[in-house]
């Protein structure tokens, strides 16, 4: 597969499909949309299959550069694609995620359909450049690029408040970003490169790592989103249409995870650990506060948007674990959520269509009119609780073992965030699908058709081979996680738990040899 | 030197001049049927002086004794204020055909023609005279031009007031100017870098003061930017799109010049004059705009707005930052003509222009390809990425950051957002709410072409483009170097 731009191609393919969407009728679009989505995602399992793994597998794999928008001094922009497993696992992430949403807009956009559509491979183009880009810049323009696309999907068919809610959605990220944008100037001019891998080893001066590591946190803050900037989110959610929803919080929330990973960390690990009391103190306070504010809930939608606060906030600790468990972790509870939580948007989607309300009180007693949805439904739900045997469960223990390896309270805390999210989601679950069926409009409601089983049913499958089986998941990531950790372990802070391993049984005989437990493996 | 060779080097004024001459006594002859004629061949003179360029004029150096600058500085200029003004008047003649009893007459083209000249010789002076006499030849072609259409009390009051207030101006200017001839003894731009490398003076201090605030003025930058929403408003659609593009570009190059090249010594004295009104123009370019309800006066501010950024490239006061500022320029430019031709395609259903933004409601669905083209534009001036305003911003922040003016950098950056605000307002305006009554009228092919090369030019195509434009900015910057 050397030398063949695969990543360009799947960049390429939303493009022109997005195109021909808007020179099609209604229905033309939605199949231009479904068929590019569906072959970019076979791309991106061709990717997948030709990934190197193992230890003489290269960092960065189908990497590209033309230098097409060089200029003779200062700066410049390169196209610079290839990825590691990180960002391979997030690009299959969307390449799945894309024709799913495609075929939940399939009926419920009516209007404009050619517009939609374009607007929606123009994110996937987006977010897959996003995830690509091996110029600081070209990340940039992509990252930033992502917003006018999703700004139309929720201000054109978008609900009751779907003006404000772009409004703030567009202005939250954007004024995020652009302090990131003079800290990505000055560091391209300190380094003399805007080469992602190579500066994630340059060295910069502690001091300024510090105020870069700020600027950069503005933006992926806002984006993850982190307590307090995350206001944004709920009402962006609830006004998106379904599939916005999905690729709202099934891809572009793990934006700013990423960008943790792929910058803040390994470029400033100094700051990082200098400033680690910052992201757990705020993770702490998000996985707590938003919990309890999806408990109060009573539109689906904004409960859905709250857990996803509350799951990144442990995405955001176990990244400054500092430790593979922490990031390893983090990892998979960003693809195990970008994977339930668009589920549970378009579980939601699926009575929104019936019934045209989000209200929980509206429903009831699904189960017994519609059991093959309550059934998925439940499954997404265990999901999010991080059930073992689901996708969140591995994320979540490793991540907080990773957590409490460094902060034993902060461990404590995000812990308590599981046990609030089965609160929230469980007692949603218990209102809108057991209990009687009293309600003639909810019992006219008909189950899930063959389209949304076959929506969801990919998604429950991938959720529990993610739960049983992690390894495919995990090892990709493996040799990325290694090295990140090795470079941060000059800064990696010591941790208050203290881990000691167990003293086998001490020998009868021969002081000497009691004397170093640790190495016993060495004899 | 012999006087030819210094005569082609200014062959593109002279070109312009006697072509502006020549077509003056044509419409002299011709009267009103001859304004189809003159226009023609007054894009045909631009483009000849577009050509001219390729010879001396743009590598001959000093002419006439220093009065006079032919590099590529200059050229680079020229080459943007030439096409700005040919356009101004390709759009001119559909605008012209519905306002009542105001015809375009012959005269239209030949004042553009002659303020381009006048431009042209602002970015080419070597010498504060040079500076003035082509600043004076601009600017009162100019204020003709405000007032063009005479039976329109709005025109008038745009005429009248640009004329009092450029009066204004060019009055502090020349106070300037006075001061630093009467303190360095020269009026040539290099005389008077010496005399401000020579020391500090309280009176060479006052001269550059004035002098940049006679420049602000005439480039629309905060605290001297009073006159523009209303002249902007006022003026025929087709003269402020003349008004946002080419002025503002020989206003710019113009004190780029001034600020370097005489000026270049005193530099941390300028600098503090320019980052003020950077942010000055940015911050309430981007608060003022938001409660209008006029395009015009919309894009006024908006020009406002980016004269700001434009201006965050000469603070750097490097060569990075003046190629930052000719790219951001150029973009500009673009973006602010297509936005202009957007507007003219207005037309209510007796034809006649409307300038609510109201009235783009629902755009996206009664003429989805304008409004595409609008949202392209709108996108480009809040510098959202994959546009191409994205890299005219990210080349004078750029320089910025080169040259250390961080906080300059992060305030300017993050008011860019309150910008983002209103450009979006226009989008959502479009995009978002119900379609009022469609505009009428066809776009004829000139406009239609005009259109999708500018809305082309900004799309993410346009960064294909910055290979040519950053080789031939850096050649322009080093030229005052």
């Amino acid at each position: 597969m050397s030398g063949f731009p695969i990543l360009t191609l799947m960049l390429a393919v939303p493009a022109v499909a997005a195109v021909a969407c808007l020179f099609a009728n209604a229905q033309a679009a939605r199949w231009i949309a479904l068929i590019a989505t569906l072959v970019d995602f076979a791309l991106g399992i061709v990717l997948w299959a030709n990934f190197q793994v193992g230890p003489d597998a290269p960092q960065w794999q189908f990497v590209e550069y033309a230098a097409l928008f060089g200029k003779p001094e200062g700066v410049n922009i390169a196209w610079a694609m290839g990825i590691d497993g990180y960002a391979l696992m997030l690009i299959m992430l969307s390449v799945f995620l894309m024709p799913i949403c495609i075929g939940a807009s399939w009926q419920a956009i009516e209007k404009r359909v050619p517009e939609y559509m374009a607007a929606m491979l123009a994110t996937e183009l987006l977010m897959i450049g996003t995830f690509a880009a091996q110029d600081i810049f070209l990340f940039y323009f992509f990252f930033e690029g992502g917003l006018i696309p999703m700004f139309l999907i929720i201000g054109i068919w978008g609900g009751a408040n779907r003006i404000y809610a772009s409004y703030k959605f567009f202005l939250y990220t954007l004024l995020g970003s652009l302090v990131m944008l003079i800290a990505m100037l000055y560091m391209a001019m300190d380094a003399g490169t805007s080469s992602i891998p190579a500066l994630m080893a340059h060295d910069f001066p502690a001091q300024v790592q510090t105020w870069l590591w700020l600027a950069f946190f503005a933006s992926f803050a806002v984006k993850m989103p982190m307590w307090p900037v995350h206001t944004w989110l709920p009402d962006a959610h609830v006004q998106a249409p379904t599939a916005g929803s999905v690729i709202l919080a099934g891809v572009l929330l793990k934006l700013g995870g990423y960008g943790f990973l792929r910058f803040s960390l390994p470029m400033f690990p100094e700051a990082s650990a200098q400033l680690m009391w910052l992201v757990f103190a705020l993770s702490c306070v998000a996985v707590v506060y938003t919990s309890l504010v999806a408990l109060v809930q009573s539109d689906m939608k904004k409960l859905i948007a709250y857990s996803s606060v509350a799951h990144m906030a442990i995405v955001t600790m176990g990244l400054f674990a500092f430790n593979e468990q922490g990031i390893d972790g983090a990892m998979m509870v960003m693809l195990g959520h970008g994977l339930v939580s668009g589920a549970l948007f378009l579980c939601v989607g699926v009575i929104y269509d019936r019934l045209h309300t989000r209200e929980i009180d509206r429903y009831g007693g699904l189960a017994i009119n519609m059991p093959r949805y309550a059934t998925l439904f439940l499954l997404f739900t265990m999901a999010s609780v991080g059930l073992p045997g689901t996708s969140n469960f591995v994320g979540e223990f490793l991540g907080l073992a990773g957590v409490y390896k460094v902060s034993t309270l902060t461990a404590l805390i995000g812990t308590t965030g599981i046990i609030l999210g089965a609160a929230y989601m469980l007692w949603l679950f218990r209102r809108v699908v057991w209990g009687d069926l009293t309600k003639d409009d909810v019992r006219a409601m008909p189950d899930l058709s063959l389209r949304e089983i076959a929506l969801l049913g990919p998604i429950a499958a991938a959720v529990l081979w993610m739960g049983v089986y992690p390894d495919s998941f995990l090892k990709p990531m493996q040799a990325d996680t290694a090295r990140l950790v090795e470079r941060l372990s000059r800064a990696a802070p010591a941790g208050d738990s203290k881990p000691t391993p167990g003293h086998p049984a001490a020998p009868k005989h021969g002081d000497a040899h009691g004397e170093a437990p640790a190495h016993g493996g060495a004899h | 030197m012999d006087y030819s060779t210094q005569l082609l080097m200014s062959l593109p004024e002279l070109v312009l001049a006697v072509g502006a001459i020549l077509l003056m006594l044509v419409a002299a002859w011709g009267g009103q049927a001859s304004t189809r004629l003159v226009s023609w061949t007054s894009v045909a003179v631009l483009v000849g002086a577009g050509i001219a360029l390729a010879g001396p004029a743009s590598a001959g150096g000093e002419a006439f004794g220093g009065l006079y600058r032919a590099d590529m500085f200059a050229a680079f200029a020229k080459v943007l204020i030439f096409a700005a003004a040919a356009v101004s008047i390709l759009i001119a003649p559909r605008f012209f055909q519905r306002t009542s009893g105001d015809d375009l007459r012959p005269e239209y083209p030949v004042l553009i023609l002659l303020s381009a000249a006048g431009m042209g010789i602002m970015v080419s002076a070597g010498d504060l005279l040079t500076l003035y006499v082509g600043l004076e030849l601009q600017s009162l072609a100019a204020y003709v031009l405000a007032s063009f259409m005479r039976r329109d009390t709005r025109s008038a009051e745009a005429g009248l007031k640009y004329f009092v207030l450029g009066a204004l101006a060019s009055g502090i200017l020349l106070y300037g100017i006075s001061l630093v001839y009467g303190f360095s003894g020269t009026t040539l731009f290099d005389g008077i870098a010496d005399a401000y490398a020579g020391g500090r003076s309280i009176g060479l201090m006052f001269g550059l003061v004035f002098v940049f605030a006679g420049l602000a003025f005439k480039m629309s930058a905060v605290p001297f930017h009073m006159w523009t929403p209303d002249v902007y408003e006022g003026a025929p659609t087709p003269v402020t799109a003349f008004f946002a593009s080419a002025p503002k570009v020989a206003a710019l190059a113009l004190a780029v010049r001034v600020a370097i090249e005489a000026m270049g010594p005193a530099l941390h004295d300028w600098r503090q004059i320019v980052i003020f009104a950077a942010l000055a123009s940015i911050l309430l370019g981007a608060v003022a705009a938001i409660g209008q309800n006029n395009i015009k006066r919309l894009l006024a501010y908006s020009s406002i707005n980016n004269v700001g950024f434009a201006l965050i490239g000469l603070a750097a006061g490097t060569e990075r930052g003046v190629a930052g500022v000719l790219v951001y320029l150029t973009i500009y430019v673009v973006m602010t003509l297509g936005s202009f031709l957007v507007v003219l395609q207005m037309r209510n259903a007796e034809g006649e222009q409307v300038e609510t933004i109201a009235s783009l409601s629902g755009m996206s669905r009664t003429r989805p390809g304008l409004a595409l083209a609008l949202a392209i534009f709108m996108f480009s001036l809040a510098g959202i990425p994959p546009l191409f305003g994205f890299y005219a911003k990210f080349a004078v922040f750029e320089a910025a950051v080169a040259a250390g003016l961080f906080p300059l950098a992060v305030v300017g950056i993050a008011a860019s957002t309150i910008g983002a605000f209103y450009y979006l307002k226009i989008v959502k305006t479009m995009y978002f709410d119900d379609p009022a009554p469609a505009f009428e009228g066809r776009t004829d092919l000139v406009e239609g072409g005009l259109i999708v090369l500018t809305a082309a030019f900004v799309s993410p195509l346009g960064y294909l483009l910055i290979p040519v434009l950053g080789a031939w900015t850096t050649l322009a910057a080093k030229a005052l170097f």
